[in-house]
């Protein structure tokens, strides 16, 4: 297979020596500074052309704005040129592998984007009479369709916003079960390997976080969860589990966890950030869930956004199903009937609240339901294979030169490797990352797990094709030889063919300046004048 | 699979690589007696073509909110969002970005925040916003923790003119909190004496204004016997579009405010994803929840900008973290920060006279119905009106005849007989002449 390579260095690993101009712009060719808009926007210039307001009074009572607001306008071509120049100074997964483990950047089709704008989606409101939306009730329910058929649970609740939104639902249902029973449990166990968010949603509740300790192969230790179950028996709420976990591992006792769990009344509330690796393989349903959130930006694929939006559906098992949130759609003849108030519900029904107003995250389940459909049963079990099989091919790329925490065995979709390799190099962790920025690539996730010291957590996901992970295989292996030859310089001040430089964030923290002010008017000397 | 590059050949020369002899051995941590042996018992994949059928098939059976007249509000608005916004939030390099944890190459995204918190620092009149939250109503629970972090106290006080979903979060939160939550009943007209419930135990007053029902209300008397009694005043608003012609809450006293922003750039998408507005005083800005964006200086000197005092977080705190969000609504943030940059101050000031100038013609309209009360005295593009019928059965007429006509207020109280016959209805810069007059005839016929 020839490839066009013109215009590439002719040896891998030879820099261009070219001279590099100064600048009078401080722009570098295509790459462009952009200032913020309230350095060149104005208070007078508007770029969008109303229609005309004639001739009406105002009804405000006393409650008319009295002061300026201080929102400069830009017309519109100043506004396109901004915002694009903003953009090319973000990396994304549209440019390239972005191995961020435990965060799963996977392609975004762009028909799910399309399929969100068709108006019977994007232009409903969720107020509007139900009888003029029964296609979105059955795009919702039939999603729901689609995430309790592939976890095998009995009942799903839509809306939580987010993924730690979705832990935020799924543990006010355990808490609703417990009242229910007339029980007050204060606990909740939770393994040192879990996300930053199960804790923070325990304590959120006023639950008191009891951790365990992971076993060296990066598993839970049966035998300390055993004992500390023996410990607080009668006062545990439930678990808080990844499965598989952030070390990249399956639990194989998650079977024996659930049942221990169960046995002193307590719930499983799986973490399913990672559900991604075993869709099509297995079933939390069959391994003792409760209560699992499912990430659609990580595991169907909505695109994530700079930060967001998420949505967090979570799947519940018959013994939780009666206690989820309002709203939500009942089937009857009929046809789709929506339950938004308690008023509506039945006495099998007992939910405990709602978690936001409206249905939650409509533009994203249809963005879900499409990437599923595109998919089907098939594509799904063979995306999660290519996620496994894409992972263990990187860590075999790399085990002989950086170090595996827990051994040659075979990873689920992430490969976590820790910083022992850097060992008297006088290279960090951060370094590392950073210098790969210049290779291109955006970094892998660092410093978490927090049970690894200097983890790097890698994840290319199902949607890099053999070449890419190729490439960034010989990267890797190039950066690592580097640091172990003792070249610091292209680490320590990494990045340096970035946007921006190493970034002062000890500063920021210290002095935060979290909105633009105005500069003081700068005194006029005769040589500024000049 | 066109999503999938990896081919057959790839896949066992990989497996070669990593030496197993097939896939199932790198599942093999899977105990045999949970693992799936069959395809999930749901349709094998479908081709581009057949998935847009489909979808789009579903999609037509709905009524949107571009095609009729339109008049519902309560908490989401119909508003035009000029045709760049949507190319710009689809640029790549902003829709498919994660968090910006690398801030060397996501400043992008990280001067996009920066910008967006000032925008909203600057129409609320507080301090610092944050970079964003989940929507108005779970942006509402967390200033009520907020409050109760920063006072030490766990009573709030919810005005009946707040939202009733908004309402139930809050409710249902502090309920499993083990908080206290003291709900005035519905309040169509602000009438109630809220004054009289803040005492020594309150930790936040929670008022929305415009309320769910139309009304405008003075925060000043609020905040000034809240802060008597050493508690906080949080402002609500669920149409951001009113601050550009009314007082904001920061020149009335507010602590914290907390609005939706969907109005501004984003669309009505049946409930989500939207975009919270949250802002407050520099003296609570480390018990804010949600993510900050700070400016800061790089290696050589040149502005640019960070995610900072994440030591607020859960990543760093986990369980003392002052909130357990993860993900923000980055990319509507987005939207809502290059609409409001196209607006600017003039811009936004005229689209909040022609939304309030509509409701005012639609009032006029409305009240001419023989049989109908309008309830409102002051309010900015939505009111509510009494029928001599069910409003829920009007509604459901007019929609019949192809009006979509407000939201009956029974429908989120279904317990109160007395709102029965309520309407809420929403006027924005999208309604014309023929559509108020539309609705006014239709509704003189159906109560006729």
């Amino acid at each position: 297979m020839s490839m066009n390579t013109q215009g590439r260095p002719t040896k891998p690993g030879e820099s261009d020596g070219a001279f590099h101009p100064k600048t009078f712009t401080g722009n570098r060719g295509l790459d462009m500074e952009e200032p913020l808009i309230f350095e060149f926007g104005s208070l007078e210039t508007t770029g969008v052309d109303l229609d005309e307001d004639e001739g009406a009074e105002f009804e405000l009572g006393s409650h008319q704005r009295r002061s300026e607001i201080g929102l400069p306008g830009l017309a519109e071509p100043e506004a396109m040129r901004h915002y694009v120049r903003l953009s090319r100074n973000n990396y994304a997964i549209d440019s390239g592998l972005y191995p961020l483990g435990s965060c799963t950047m996977k392609h975004n089709p762009r028909l799910n984007e399309k399929m969100a704008r068709l108006p019977g989606f994007g232009d409903i409101h969720p107020l509007q009479p139900v009888s003029s939306v029964p296609g979105a009730l059955e795009l919702i329910d039939e999603l729901a369709h689609w995430l309790m058929v592939s976890t095998d649970m009995s009942a799903v609740a839509m809306s939580p916003k987010a993924g730690a939104h979705g832990e935020l639902c799924g543990m006010m249902a355990i808490k609703a079960a417990h009242t229910a029973a007339g029980r007050d449990p204060k606990i909740v166990l939770v393994p040192e390997s879990a996300h930053g968010t199960n804790p923070a949603t325990a304590a959120l509740l006023g639950y008191k976080v009891v951790s365990i300790d992971a076993k060296d192969d990066g598993t839970v230790d049966l035998g300390a969860l055993k004992t500390t179950i023996a410990e607080h028996s009668g006062n545990i709420a439930g678990i808080m589990l990844t499965n598989p976990n952030t070390c990249g591992l399956f639990e194989r006792d998650v079977k024996q966890i659930a049942d221990l769990i169960h046995s002193v009344d307590a719930y499983f509330y799986c973490d399913g950030a990672n559900f991604n690796a075993i869709v099509g393989k297995a079933r939390p349903g069959d391994l003792g869930v409760d209560a699992m959130h499912i990430n659609l930006h990580k595991t169907f694929s909505t695109p994530h956004g700079g930060g967001g939006p998420g949505s967090g559906p979570v799947v519940l098992s018959e013994r939780l199903a009666p206690f989820a949130p309002l709203p939500f759609i009942r089937k009857r003849q009929k046809g789709l009937e929506l339950v938004e108030t308690e008023a509506a519900t039945t006495k099998d029904e007992k939910p405990f609240g709602r978690m936001t107003a409206f249905h939650g995250q409509m533009g994203m389940y249809v963005r879900a339901l499409s990437y599923m459909m595109s998919h089907g049963s098939d594509g799904l079990k063979q995306a999660s294979e290519d996620a496994v099989l894409n992972a263990n091919y990187i860590r075999v790329g790399l085990q002989d030169l950086m170090s595996l925490p827990f051994g040659k065995r075979p990873c689920m979709h992430e490969v976590l490797f820790d910083d022992s390799f850097l060992k008297d190099t006088g290279v960090t962790t951060l370094d590392f990352a950073k210098a790969m920025i210049d290779e291109g690539y955006h970094p892998m996730t660092m410093y978490f797990p927090l049970v690894v010291h200097g983890a790097m957590l890698i994840e290319p996901t199902e949607s890099e094709s053999r070449a890419s992970l190729d490439l960034f295989v010989a990267t890797m292996r190039d950066l690592v030889m580097s640091a172990k030859r003792g070249e610091t310089e292209r680490f320590s001040g990494a990045p340096y063919l970035a946007p921006r430089r190493r970034l002062d964030e000890t500063t920021a923290a210290r002095k935060p300046v979290l909105k633009w002010t105005e500069p003081e008017p700068a005194e006029v000397t005769p040589a500024a004048a000049e | 699979m066109r999503y999938l590059p990896l081919n057959d050949t790839d896949r066992s020369d990989m497996l070669a690589r990593i030496g197993v002899k097939s896939i199932d051995e790198l599942f093999a941590d899977i105990p045999e007696n949970v693992r799936l042996e069959r395809l999930l018992d749901l349709p094998k994949r479908a081709s581009e073509l057949e998935v847009e059928r489909k979808l789009s098939h579903m999609a037509a059976k709905n009524t949107s909110a571009g095609s009729v007249p339109f008049f519902v509000g309560a908490g989401a608005y119909k508003h035009h969002v000029p045709a760049t916004v949507d190319h710009l939030i689809q640029r790549s390099e902003f829709l498919t970005s994660y968090t910006p944890y690398q801030p060397e190459i996501t400043q992008g995204t990280l001067q996009y925040l920066f910008e967006f918190q000032t925008q909203v620092a600057r129409l609320t009149a507080m301090d610092v916003a944050n970079a964003s939250m989940y929507d108005g109503s779970t942006g509402t629970g967390e200033a009520v923790l907020m409050a109760h972090r920063v006072t030490k106290r766990n009573k709030a006080v919810l005005s009946g003119g707040l939202h009733p979903q908004y309402r139930e979060v809050v409710e249902g939160l502090s309920n499993m909190a083990g908080d206290k939550v003291v709900s005035l009943p519905a309040d169509p007209t602000g009438t109630e004496d809220i004054l009289a419930q803040i005492d020594d135990e309150t930790s936040c007053v929670v008022v929305q204004s415009p309320s769910f029902y139309g009304q405008l209300i003075d925060l000043k008397p609020i905040a000034e016997k809240a802060h008597e009694h050493n508690a906080l005043l949080i402002a609500v608003f669920t149409e951001v579009v009113s601050l550009g012609l009314i007082e904001p809450p920061g020149t009335q006293g507010a602590d914290i405010v907390v609005g939706e922003g969907q109005s501004i750039g984003n669309g009505l998408n049946f409930g989500g994803p939207y975009v919270g507005l949250f802002a407050t005083r520099q003296k609570y800005v480390r018990q804010m929840p949600g993510r900050l964006c700070g400016e800061t200086v790089d290696a050589e000197g040149k502005r640019g900008f960070v995610l900072t005092l994440s030591t607020r977080e859960q990543h760093i705190r986990r369980d003392k973290a002052t909130s357990n969000i993860c993900t923000n609504s980055g990319l509507c943030c987005l939207a809502f920060t290059i609409h409001m940059s196209l607006l600017g101050q003039a811009g936004l000031t005229k689209l909040a006279r022609i939304n309030h100038a509509n409701a005012v013609k639609l009032k006029k309209r409305l009240a001419d119905v023989p049989g109908v009360e309008v309830l409102n005295k002051a309010y900015f593009n939505e009111f509510t009106i009494a029928l001599p019928k069910v409003a829920e059965d009007v509604v459901e007429q007019l929609s019949q005849r192809g009006i979509l006509a407000g939201l009956p207020v029974s429908r989120l109280e279904p317990g109160n007989k007395d709102l029965a016959n309520l309407l809420v209805v929403a006027s924005t810069e999208v309604n014309t002449d023929e559509d108020r007059a539309a609705f006014a005839d239709a509704l003189k016929e159906v109560l006729a």
